[in-house]
């Protein structure tokens, strides 16, 4: 990228005059290659797009044809519950791959390249950028499939449904990037997504992205909207039913957005202190 | 009978001055009174010590010691990886932060900082990508011996090969001062040869170079200056000549009572005329002339010569004196060895055969 031709006459003695590179060196090269290596991984291809579109396949299919409304029949217009369970799998989906980009920062702590990449102008903030856009950039690739799996099975939803679901579910996917940061830097492990999988497929339960929330026992409701998962997911599906802005919801994005945010940038400063 | 390990009179303070530095050039380390100490106040360790380093560019510097003797933390302040308790250094003038970011000094470490799951030239590409100016890639790989493995996975790579790999990472920059941490430690001989030529290549190009190492071999093959430490402290600095000097000479002891010390400092080769208790211990390069003279000229008796080597040197410059005061180092139990060192390791610089 930026390989300028410099003098072939390797006589570095007294050059101080060099120039910093802008943007704390972030650019394009740096960021294509870890896009490559996100897209590398199988065990994150496979959670974060193969595993939302065949639960989606699994429990989505066969509700093609029933409506979320008592008014109206799919054949009426009416989004059926395949279209609710394709958004709550595009938003699991985006969550997995925001947290692994996230959480691979504990990889990179322990292999020492964290250390490595201190010894060259790259600033930590460039580096927290890359992982960020890196976990977006397979995250939309998980949005995408599951719509486009829905979309194959005969799910079909107005042009602004469909956009403001998937860029919900994408973009909304960052509360997970900073909780999968604030681990990775917390945690000394090379395992961290081993861990982290179950708790997201957890948090995702009790948020209501796998069952309904409002089909559960009314504890588990009271729990559930706590959780990271259910702001998120509510939010998304807000355009299907076409329901009252949820301040509850919004409330749960901000709250936790806030509570990842604030951990990563702590954990963040502890780390970088001590390298 | 030959104790051939008596050695501490060389150590009290061989403080060799290298030749005296030019006034005012810019130094490519500047580092004075560095402090650095871990752990909490009821146990704390000085890994640093108050520790003073100039190199100028161009120099290529060992850094020897043992273990634990405070290289890789002095070298982690050097690159800024840490902040010393007290002291100061400067990079090319500028703190360690403000050289990396530049680009004027960049490390080979031990081990880690590599991505498993990149090629080689992945590897190198992204780092270069993160400079303002960088050497093109292939004739990084190509000068680093790794051009024709460049597609290989790092995972796939040998422990020589990621070596290597991290010595073109650091190339990339073209940087003013290189700074390898004990870089050869678990390579073969092989690969340790292949790295030290590509090394050596590259520092006949005029580049600054600081290495830590614990193999004596490295520092008196590859440095043109050599800086022991112990315990957090510079012990001795001097040319890899001097500080060869300080231990390739040979003492010759024995009772003397007529002696001319003024005649016997005057022979060629003497370092040192010390008497004690009526024993004359000389140190000289020449043992072979001191002893015609002592032998010839006065009443000495009991003579004896004893021989150091680069091994000799390096334990009683940086071993741990403390434990080992009454018989001198680990080696001092068995006074059988031959008049070479304990074990004859360094064979380049055993000056017995003559």
């Amino acid at each position: 990228m930026t390989t300028l031709p410099s003098s072939a006459t390797a006589a570095p003695v007294t050059r101080h005059s060099r120039n910093v590179p802008p943007f704390g060196a972030f650019n394009a090269t740096l960021l294509g290659i870890e896009i490559k290596r996100r897209f590398r991984n199988r065990r994150t291809l496979f959670f974060t797009i193969a595993f939302p579109v065949a639960m989606f396949l699994a429990f989505g299919l066969q509700y093609r044809d029933t409506s979320i409304e008592t008014g109206r029949t799919v054949a009426q217009g009416a989004p059926s519950v395949a279209a609710f369970i394709m958004i709550s799998m595009a938003v699991y989906g985006a969550m997995m791959a925001s947290t692994s980009a996230g959480g691979a920062v504990a990889i990179e702590r322990q292999l020492g390249w964290s250390r490595q990449l201190r010894l060259t102008p790259l600033t930590p903030v460039a580096n927290i950028a890359v992982k960020i856009l890196g976990g977006l950039s397979i995250g939309l690739l998980a949005v995408l499939a599951t719509f486009a799996t829905g979309l194959a099975i005969g799910v079909r939803l107005p042009l602004h449904v469909w956009l403001v679901a998937g860029v919900t579910a994408w973009l909304g996917s960052l509360v997970f990037t900073a909780m999968g940061l604030m681990v990775g830097y917390l945690v000394p492990s090379e395992n961290v997504m081993q861990f982290m999988g179950p708790a997201l497929a957890f948090l995702a339960f009790f948020g209501g992205l796998f069952t309904p929330l409002d089909s559960m026992a009314k504890p588990l409701q009271d729990i559930g909207v706590w959780t990271p998962t259910y702001g998120l997911g509510e939010i998304a599906r807000a355009p299907l039913s076409g329901d009252a802005f949820n301040w509850l919801a919004v409330g749960n994005v901000i709250l936790w957005l806030a509570v990842f945010g604030i951990g990563a940038a702590l954990a963040f400063r502890r780390d970088t202190k001590r390298v | 009978m030959n104790n051939s390990t008596t050695s501490p009179e060389l150590a009290p303070h061989p403080q060799i001055s290298p030749t005296a530095p030019p006034p005012a050039a810019l130094l490519a380390v500047d580092a004075t009174g560095l402090h650095k100490s871990f752990g909490t106040a009821g146990r704390k360790v000085h890994a640093v010590n108050g520790v003073d380093l100039q190199i100028r560019p161009g120099e290529v510097v060992a850094f020897l010691g043992p273990n634990g003797a405070g290289k890789t933390t002095t070298i982690d302040m050097l690159l800024g990886l840490s902040k010393p308790d007290g002291g100061s250094i400067t990079i090319f003038g500028l703190s360690p932060r403000a050289a990396i970011a530049q680009g004027l000094v960049s490390a080979v470490m031990q081990s880690g900082g590599l991505l498993k799951d990149l090629t080689v030239r992945e590897t190198v590409s992204l780092t270069g990508s993160l400079f303002s100016q960088t050497q093109p890639v292939d004739e990084v790989l190509e000068r680093a011996g790794i051009l024709d493995i460049a597609g290989r996975r790092v995972e796939k790579c040998s422990g020589g090969q990621q070596q290597r790999l991290r010595f073109a990472m650091a190339l990339l920059s073209d940087p003013g001062l290189l700074i390898l941490d004990e870089p050869t430690t678990g390579m073969d001989v092989e690969g340790r040869r292949d790295f030290w030529s590509a090394i050596r290549a590259d520092t006949a190009r005029g580049r600054t170079v600081i290495f830590a190492t614990h193999y004596l071999e490295e520092a008196d093959a590859y440095a043109d200056r050599i800086v022991l430490v112990r315990r957090g402290e510079i012990v001795a600095d001097g040319t890899a000549a001097e500080i060869k000097n300080l231990a390739s000479g040979r003492t010759v002891n024995a009772s003397v009572h007529n002696a001319d010390a003024a005649a016997l400092a005057a022979i060629p080769g003497v370092d040192s005329v010390e008497s004690r208790g009526g024993r004359l211990s000389i140190r000289t390069k020449d043992s072979d002339a001191v002893a015609r003279y002592l032998l010839t000229a006065t009443d000495a008796v009991d003579l004896e010569i004893t021989s150091h080597n680069l091994e000799d040197a390096f334990v009683a410059l940086t071993g741990d004196r403390d434990g080992s005061d009454g018989s001198d180092g680990p080696d001092g139990s068995d006074g059988s060895d031959g008049p070479d060192g304990p074990d004859g390791s360094d064979g380049p610089n055993d000056n017995t055969g003559k």
